[in-house]
């Protein structure tokens, strides 16, 4: 009823390839965004800094991994030390470079990190799948070895772990300890948005279309003329950018500082399932899976005591941890059975629903 | 009901679940609030879970008994961390909201985290014995506390004591020292001063690291410390990696008396893997162990015997039990010297900064809470927020742990330049450092 495409006419090549062409959804994604900036003027510093700030840059992370694994075929365990590279790379810079706007350099750190990615990407020509997955394992265990053991990475510091100095966007500070909520929240939210902007106009251009073809059959793809190495070096790439600069964001604009252990391979896993649960292939999947993957442990740690009180049941912070490890581990089974395609295709279906609701045929 | 529905209903039930979020925390209660991060879960949980619940029974009997500290009762809540820095950063900001007076990390990653937020808070940060070493220095970090002594003032005290053991600094040239430790910053904490200690009297350090992830495999380490044949072994390790250096150190054997942990290489559970082999294991320790002491009586009154411990009854007066309750005693005796140097009876973060800037447990007032013996006199100040205290050097009988030596003086005029040396440079390094304009109250 309401969501209804009839009346909307396409008059133009452009218009019909418009990521989205319905305007109920444009209007859906303005709605969003502003609710998004004025979360940062009206929520509690819990909501920003535990629950929003996490999940945008983890959103982020995802949907670099995404590139590489739903578009491109390419399977990666090595996220988490991708991560840690741009972080690092952002922690020199801006060590060596202070007067440059901090900014400017969490959005360069992604190219050192996409650097990286494609050295380690390099075998992708000739090992594929679970081979591959192996070898950028290598990646992530012997760059978590180069943060430990490279003192220079880290500055010399005693402590071993990076911490963000203090600097300021507009005279405002973003990073360090003084760095209010808002002010980093309001600069995560920008980046991400910007970058997810990003991040659609490649897949959804002749980039992302190689990457999707080199995915579904390589030697097709190769016979219409697409250089396999180019295509997936260029995922590599891209793929290592977003993550990267999600690392840098995830050390200088929430934790305020890591140690080499942040970037382990547990920080890989979790983006893994991040991407494998929200939807293989899709940029709002990427949200989505975060939002479960991050969120639920919080929002269950909230809701469980507040279900046994009544009950006159106690349910302890360790109870609460065990019970998150089996209520999420359980969905997640839930949702590969019921849809292994993720969230996001449920989405879609729904979405399918809602066009001919009430009068389905 | 079709499968796709069902799944329309879980995510429609899983909406829910996270707008709770934005619900506000309950009402608060009337009282000082005091959270506890703690790890009950993970791989470090053989640990963490002692130094939980001496931390809870202790705050617990002070309720049960006096009502609180001066009336006023301690909400005691848990946040569980599972040693994860994301997680306790979480933690961290949970319970921030509800004005606490002091935050114990419980993790040097946390810690570190917190280290640059605790003053823009207003949150201050109780390292005990763990954390950054330089935070010892108060003038740079005036809102964290590592007392009763860093861990270069435990390198120095293993070095005193292996130099008692050989007869005078002058003998331990050409001896070789092994540090066995964690490949991480906590276990390479103890270098500088070794090193330079190495320097100074002559003797050989060899280094020993063991990445998070081979804990549990030390086999090709120990095969380098049979080729080696250090005369000392110091060991900086937590968790899993303890009861194996341990067992290792009997399997290949190495004199398992010349072993001699840091604190937190001293649980019950560390030298237990060795079982009786392990008599004459040794680590430091700033609290006396066993159940011997007239306050872990009042514990068992007042706590165990109402059922509100989750500790077995039999493990009572563990090391690491009892280091819980060493902690939560430092957290109280902070709360209530707040009272008395405000005058109010409820008191907050910042007033528990000052308590914590004149912390000063004499023998008098050990005497007073039924510790005598068990810790040594305590006394923080200003410019000095670990005060370098005295430690002794527990000893493993085969069955529990024992009184193995006097209390040492750590080498404070050799330690106390580091110190200050290493605040230096992080204060340079973290621009905008804030100078301190706290007030001092000694």
């Amino acid at each position: 009823m309401i969501y209804r495409e009839a009346g909307q006419y396409k008059t133009s090549y452009q218009a019909d390839r418009a990521v989205f062409p319905l305007r109920q959804d444009r209007i859906g994604i303005a709605v969003i965004v502003a609710a998004a900036y004025a979360a940062g003027v009206f929520g509690s510093d819990f909501l920003l800094q535990a629950v929003l700030i996490p999940f945008l840059i983890f959103s982020l992370a995802a949907i670099g991994l995404n590139i590489l694994v739903g578009y491109a075929g390419l399977l990666s365990l090595g996220t988490g030390a991708f991560m840690g590279v741009g972080a690092y790379a952002c922690y020199k810079l801006m060590t060596a470079f202070p007067e440059v706007n901090v900014v400017v350099w969490i959005l360069m750190s992604g190219f050192f990190s996409a650097a990286v990615g494609v050295f380690f990407g390099l075998p992708s020509l000739r090992i594929k799948g679970f081979y591959l997955a192996v070898a950028t394992l290598a990646a992530q265990f012997f760059l978590q070895w180069c943060f430990n053991r490279i003192p220079w990475l880290y500055n010399y510091n005693i402590s071993g772990a990076i911490e963000a100095p203090l600097r300021t966007l507009f005279g405002v500070p973003i990073t360090g300890a003084t760095a209010t909520l808002e002010a980093r929240y309001f600069v995560v939210l920008t980046l991400v948005i910007v970058l997810t902007w990003l991040a659609s106009n490649l897949v959804h251009g002749r980039i992302g279309r190689q990457w999707m073809a080199i995915r579904d059959m390589d030697i097709a793809a190769e016979l219409i003329g697409i250089r396999p190495l180019h295509a997936k070096l260029m995922a590599f790439a891209c793929s290592s950018y977003f993550v990267g600069v999600a690392g840098a964001m995830m050390v200088f604009l929430w934790y305020g500082g890591a140690e080499y252990n942040v970037f382990n391979i547990d920080q890989s896993f979790f983006i893994l399932f991040m991407i494998i649960i929200g939807g293989l292939g899709s940029l709002i999947g990427s949200f989505m899976g975060a939002a479960l993957i991050f969120m639920l442990p919080i929002g269950l740690g909230i809701v469980l005591p507040a279900l046994g009180a009544p009950f006159g049941i106690a349910v302890d912070a360790a109870t609460i941890e065990h019970l998150r490890f089996m209520i999420v581990g359980a969905l997640i089974i839930f949702f590969l059975i019921v849809e292994p395609h993720g969230l996001a295709r449920l989405w879609q279906i729904g979405k399918q629903k809602l066009r001919v609701w009430p009068f389905p045929y | 009901m079709s499968f796709r529905n069902l799944t329309i209903a879980a995510i429609a039930g899983a909406i829910v679940s996270t707008t709770a979020l934005v619900v506000p925390a309950s009402a608060q209660e009337e009282g000082i609030y005091v959270p506890l991060l703690t790890y009950r879960t993970g791989p470090f949980a053989g640990s963490g879970i002692p130094i939980a619940d001496g931390m809870h029974d202790y705050l617990t009997m002070l309720n049960e008994r006096d009502g609180g500290i001066g009336g006023v009762k301690l909400i005691i809540e848990e946040c569980e961390t599972g040693y994860n820095t994301t997680k306790g950063v979480e933690c961290y900001e949970s319970v921030r909201s509800k004005n606490p007076v002091v935050v114990n990390p419980y993790s040097t990653g946390i810690t570190l985290q917190l280290i640059p937020r605790a003053a823009v808070d207003g949150v201050p940060v109780l390292s005990m014995a763990y954390g950054l070493s330089a935070a010892a220095d108060g003038e740079t970090f005036p809102w964290v506390f590592n007392p009763p002594a860093t861990y270069w003032d435990g390198a120095s005290v293993f070095v005193k004591h292996i130099a008692e053991r050989e007869g005078g600094f002058e003998n331990l040239a050409g001896k070789t020292v092994g540090l066995l430790h964690l490949d991480a910053p906590y276990g390479r904490e103890p270098i500088p001063v070794l090193e330079a200690l190495a320097e100074q009297h002559g003797f050989d350090v060899a280094l020993y690291p063991v990445a998070a992830q081979d804990m549990q495999n030390q086999g090709s380490v120990w095969l380098q410390v049979r080729r080696d044949r250090p005369d000392y072994i110091y060991l900086q390790g937590w968790g899993a990696m303890n009861p194996t250096a341990v067992r290792e150190a009997i399997r290949t054997g190495y004199p398992i008396e010349n072993l001699i942990g840091v604190w937190w290489a001293g649980g019950d559970e560390d030298a237990r893997a060795g079982g009786s082999d392990a008599a004459g294991y040794k680590a430091l320790s700033f609290n006396g162990a066993g159940a011997d002491f007239p306050f872990i009586d009042d514990v068992i009154t007042h706590v165990h015997d109402k059922g509100l411990s989750q500790f077995p009854r039999e493990r009572i007066g563990d090391m690491l039990y009892n280091r819980g309750m060493y902690n939560s005693m430092l957290i109280a005796e902070a709360i209530r010297i707040a009272q008395e140097i405000t005058g109010k009876k409820v008191v907050t973060g910042e007033d528990v900064r000052r308590g914590l800037e004149n912390l000063n447990i004499s023998e008098e007032r050990l005497a007073e809470m039924g510790m005598e013996g068990f810790a040594a006199p305590l006394n923080v100040t200003c410019e000095n927020h670990s005060g370098h205290h005295q430690v002794f050097l527990a000893e493993w009988d085969g069955e529990k742990w024992t009184q193995g030596s006097e209390w040492m003086d750590p080498m404070t005029d050799m330690v106390r330049p580091l110190i200050l040396d290493a605040a230096q440079e992080y204060a340079a390094a973290n621009e905008g450092w804030p100078q301190r304009t706290e007030v001092c109250d000694n």
